[in-house]
């Protein structure tokens, strides 16, 4: 795998970074879409977070990434070996796994495992990308493009954050909660609505249009092409002050209130902008938590709230196709009504 | 080379040069798109690109209606079987590792191929997961996107456009223009040693990109591809480091044919008076009064050069874009066009037998026979007749698995509005209202629309066929009312697009806007009579195309011309007398769910 562009190398998109950190700290905000101009990093980005995230503990030789605190979590195989006491720990990276275009669902889901079956005769099953990506992230380039059959299963799968498998005589069920994470064109096409609904936070990259910000783009991009080591290197330090902060993030973010004053707030927002279901609220609430662990802070208070609105309202708003204005704007005219100037 | 003498550069000796720039680092600069006819031109180029590489690196040929397991890799059936494991088999890509791919009509590639091949691009490798295996394998390549469109909105995928860094159009250049001006390969293979180590002032950095925003660029690789062009140059030419030719050249070869607006500077040009005016000539010699440049001096010689370079159309195509730069998208053919063929849906596999066109799943085949063959393996060894050596699979007829597909034709609403003085007199806003409506019904279905409007002398395609409603709904709002009727011009417009929509297999559906006063003919003179005539006889092509139509007649009281003109279309007339936009729209969409069974 080549050396990635360091995460906080990336010069602005500032919005896209804190959404991916608030990912990075609860995975519960269920994931995060990321739509946009060409050339404006949202891959690199997704990529750089692979390199960022802190190491996670995993049950050794378990397929499923199993967490080895967490025995509810744990797949069939884990319980087995957990009775006779064999489970070991072991610090592996958190997995940023790609779901490439052209992947067929066999891979996907897991299936037969062919080797074993044409030369042993026995019938045994493969995990797929899924299990690859429980406790991670599972990064969808051009998700808008994503052939619908897959796009049932995973919406499926993120549903019940389990996996079943019941195809050619194999009956599998293993843990698959992951953190989605999609982006695309949005000039391509449209997302399936059901699929929109599982982003938790959605962003809109756009092109930088000051010539300062696009020339410290350019300069950095060049300079990580032309040595990426070197430039790696140079912001190691940068890249693990950021790491810390995830870790502490991650501690305090139990600890972090959620006063009720806030909760209503979020309620009064959702109410005012009319979006469907609760989901809306909850991953409001859980975002701004999320980033007032990020940010130190004790308890969640109206910055917070301000902040990740946007991320997590904007793509859960009843669509009026030939709003021009568009979400965004709805979003912010309805925080600007609430919380006042 | 001074700018001045850049500026006489033969057609031909750009391309030449830029064969050559690609083949210094055909990886770094992405590619090329190629616009021309296939022809003794293009294969020249291509010779030339060829003699430039080296001589054992990968150079493969990808069909447009190249198969995902070609294009990435699958399962080799043959050597699966032989071998009684997985094997895997390398795709076009992988094997095109440390060479070049050639795109043959790059323009007919799906959108789901051109964005499974930009994200091998982006990575460098092909990350297969199909068909029960997961590899990883090196694929670093450059691309040659030949690009076989006609019509100005018909060019590959704005995805794959951008990531190329040379644009080239070849179609000027005759055979007479032919020279050898290539670089010979010592030179190219020294310029790619000396390559890494061609260093770069700053100043060149923020000339390119404030060349870049100047002209309306949005994307931020044009500055960077730039960048690696110049260094290229700069490689071939033999210096250290990058230039002002260095620059002036990427300049050129790079930023020109991306622009999508003059420098804000510049006195915006009077289009007015003359739309075909080439740009400013005045750039010429703004780089030859300055020996030391300064950075704001570098960045005005950028401007210079890439203003020179820029394509003389350039005016004509802002024009039809109508304020290019706040609309990224749309200017210029590149990304003007929408793919959005889908292909057939898998839809699982099941048990049959082969033949008649089923296409046998051999993945699902081999799962299916894999549980068995040690069962059948004993039973095939107890047997008296067994052969000596035992196949390694043991397929029997009931593993046959066939794959099953659903297409869905995708279809596309084609809008033609009749935007004349009498139509916008009668009920324009009310058309257009309905036309929302009906986009948002679109939106709904994930129908693709288009929109042609005709006025004044003839018809426009004021929308490539595209799923973004906004786009839509922008281009129609600022659609303008008034002139006469060049009827058989938007009629003639909408039957071209609508066999354009069906070539790419799609349904086209045509829901005319008028009134039905032609008044204009199809030279541009104002004549009832023969216009009219003409306006009948390009409908009766609507019937001999078997297209399904619409009429909407927004004459005040119904017309007895609009009503003709539909039943020669063979087309579903519908009267508006005295609707709003609602009941408009509901006339229409209950039209539209009645053609929809004749699809």
């Amino acid at each position: 795998m080549p050396l990635a562009f360091p995460f906080p190398a990336i010069v602005g998109q500032d919005e896209m970074k804190l959404a991916l950190l608030i990912a990075a700290v609860d995975q519960s905000v269920g994931g995060v879409l990321v739509f946009g101009d060409r050339g404006t990093g949202k891959s690199t980005a997704v990529r750089a977070l692979a390199s960022l995230l802190p190491k996670m503990r995993v049950a050794a030789g378990c397929q499923y990434n199993c967490d080895p605190d967490v025995l509810a979590a744990i797949c069939a195989d884990c319980v087995q070996r957990d009775s006779k006491g064999e489970v070991k720990a072991r610090q592996v990276p958190v997995p940023v796994v790609d779901l490439p275009l052209g992947a067929t669902e066999d891979r996907v889901v897991g299936a037969l495992d062919l080797e074993r079956a044409l030369s042993e005769g026995v019938k045994s099953f493969e995990p797929g990308l899924l299990a690859r990506a429980h406790r991670g992230f599972l990064y969808i380039d051009e998700v808008n493009l994503l052939e619908d059959h897959l796009v049932d299963l995973l919406l499926d799968v993120a549903a019940s954050g389990e996996n079943v498998v019941e195809r050619e005589g194999l009956s599998v069920t293993h843990p698959a909660r992951f953190v989605l994470v999609g982006s695309g064109n949005p000039e391509e096409g449209e997302l399936r609505p059901q699929l929109l609904d599982r982003f938790g936070l959605s962003v809109e990259v756009t092109t930088p249009d000051d010539l300062k910000t696009r020339i410290e783009v350019v300069r950095r991009r060049d300079a990580f092409e032309r040595d990426p080591e070197a430039f790696h290197a140079a912001w190691k330090r940068r890249e693990g002050q950021l790491r810390r902060k995830i870790v502490a993030a991650r501690k305090r973010l139990a600890e972090t209130a959620l006063p009720d004053s806030a909760l209503e707030r979020a309620a009064e927002l959702c109410i005012l902008l009319g979006t469907d279901g609760l989901r809306g609220e909850l991953t409001l609430t859980r975002a701004a938590r999320a980033l007032a662990a990020l940010e130190g802070d004790e308890s969640v208070g109206d910055p917070h709230l301000l902040r990740v609105a946007p991320l997590a309202l904007r793509h859960r708003l009843r669509r009026d196709p030939l709003d021009e204005a568009g979400s965004s704007v709805r979003v912010e005219r309805a925080i600007a009504e609430l919380f006042g100037p | 080379m001074t700018p001045a003498a850049a500026e006489e550069r033969s057609a031909w000796a750009d391309a030449s040069l830029a064969a050559s720039l690609f083949s210094v680092d055909p990886v770094g600069l992405g590619g090329v798109l190629v616009r021309a006819q296939a022809g003794p031109v293009r294969d020249r180029w291509l010779g030339q690109v060829r003699g430039c590489l080296p001589p054992a690196s990968p150079w493969r040929l990808v069909p447009c209606h190249v198969t995902d397991e070609r294009l990435l890799g699958g399962l080799d059936l043959a050597a699966t079987l032989r071998a009684g494991r997985p094997v895997s088999e390398r795709g076009l890509l992988a094997e095109s590792d440390g060479g070049v791919v050639v795109l043959a009509m790059a323009e007919r590639l799906s959108a789901s191929m051109v964005a499974r091949l930009t994200a091998v691009m982006e990575a460098g490798e092909v990350v297969l997961q199909r068909d029960g295996l997961s590899t990883r394998s090196p694929a670093r390549f450059g691309v040659i996107a030949l690009d076989e469109g006609l019509a100005e909105d018909e060019g590959p995928a704005a995805g794959l456009v951008d990531r190329l860094a040379l644009h080239l159009d070849l179609a000027g250049i005759g055979l007479r223009d032919l020279g050898n001006l290539g670089e010979d390969p010592e030179a190219v293979e020294a310029a790619r040693r000396r390559l890494p180590g061609i260093d770069c002032d700053d100043e060149v950095r923020e000339a390119l990109c404030a060349a870049a925003m100047a002209f309306g660029i949005p994307s931020l690789r044009a500055p960077l591809l730039a960048l690696r062009v110049a260094r290229a140059h700069a490689a071939l030419q033999g210096r250290e480091r990058v230039a002002e030719p260095d620059v002036t050249a990427a300049a050129r070869l790079v930023l020109a044919p991306r622009a999508r607006c003059l420098p804000a500077a510049e006195p915006p040009p009077e289009e007015d008076e003359a739309p075909n005016e080439p740009p400013p000539p005045e750039d010429g010699d703004a780089g030859s009064e300055q020996p030391e440049p300064s950075p704001e001096d570098l960045q005005d010689i950028v401007l210079a050069a890439t203003q020179a370079a820029l394509p003389s159309d350039l005016l004509a195509r802002l024009r039809l874009a109508e304020g290019g730069r706040a609309r990224a998208s749309t200017a210029g053919r590149a990304g003007a066009k929408r793919q959005s063929k889908r292909r057939g849906r898998p839809a699982g596999s099941r048990r049959g037998a082969l033949g008649a066109g089923a296409r046998l799943n051999v993945v699902d085949t081999l799962r299916a026979a894999a549980p068995w063959q040690t069962i059948r393996r004993r039973d095939a060894a107890r047997r008296p007749a067994a052969p000596d050596r035992p196949a390694r699979v043991l397929v029997r007829a009931d593993d046959f698995r066939v794959t099953r597909f659903k297409h869905r034709s995708e279809t596309t609403s084609i809008f033609a509005v009749d935007a004349s003085g009498s139509a916008a007199l009668h009920r324009l806003a009310e058309a257009k209202g309905a036309v929302e409506l009906l986009l948002a019904e679109c939106y709904i279905r994930r129908d693709q629309v288009a929109l042609v409007a005709f006025r004044g002398k003839g018809a426009e395609i004021l929308l490539p066929p595209t799923r973004s409603l906004v786009r839509a709904k922008r281009s129609l709002a600022s659609l303008p009312g008034g002139g006469g009727t060049p009827m058989a011009a938007g009629l003639d417009a909408a039957l071209a697009l609508a066999e354009s929509v069906r070539r790419k297999g799609q349904t086209p559906i045509v829901i005319l806007l008028t009134d039905g006063r032609a008044n204009v003919t199809r030279q541009g003179v104002g004549d009832r009579k023969q216009a009219f005539d003409e306006a009948l006889v390009a409908a009766r092509r609507f019937r001999l195309e078997g297209l399904v139509a619409l009429v909407v007649d927004s004459s005040p009281r119904g017309d007895v011309s609009a009503e003709r003109l539909a039943a020669e279309m063979d087309a579903r007339y519908l009267a508006l007398p005295r609707a709003d936009a609602a009941s408009l729209s509901q006339a229409v969409r209950a039209g539209q769910a009645d053609v929809q069974p004749r699809l």
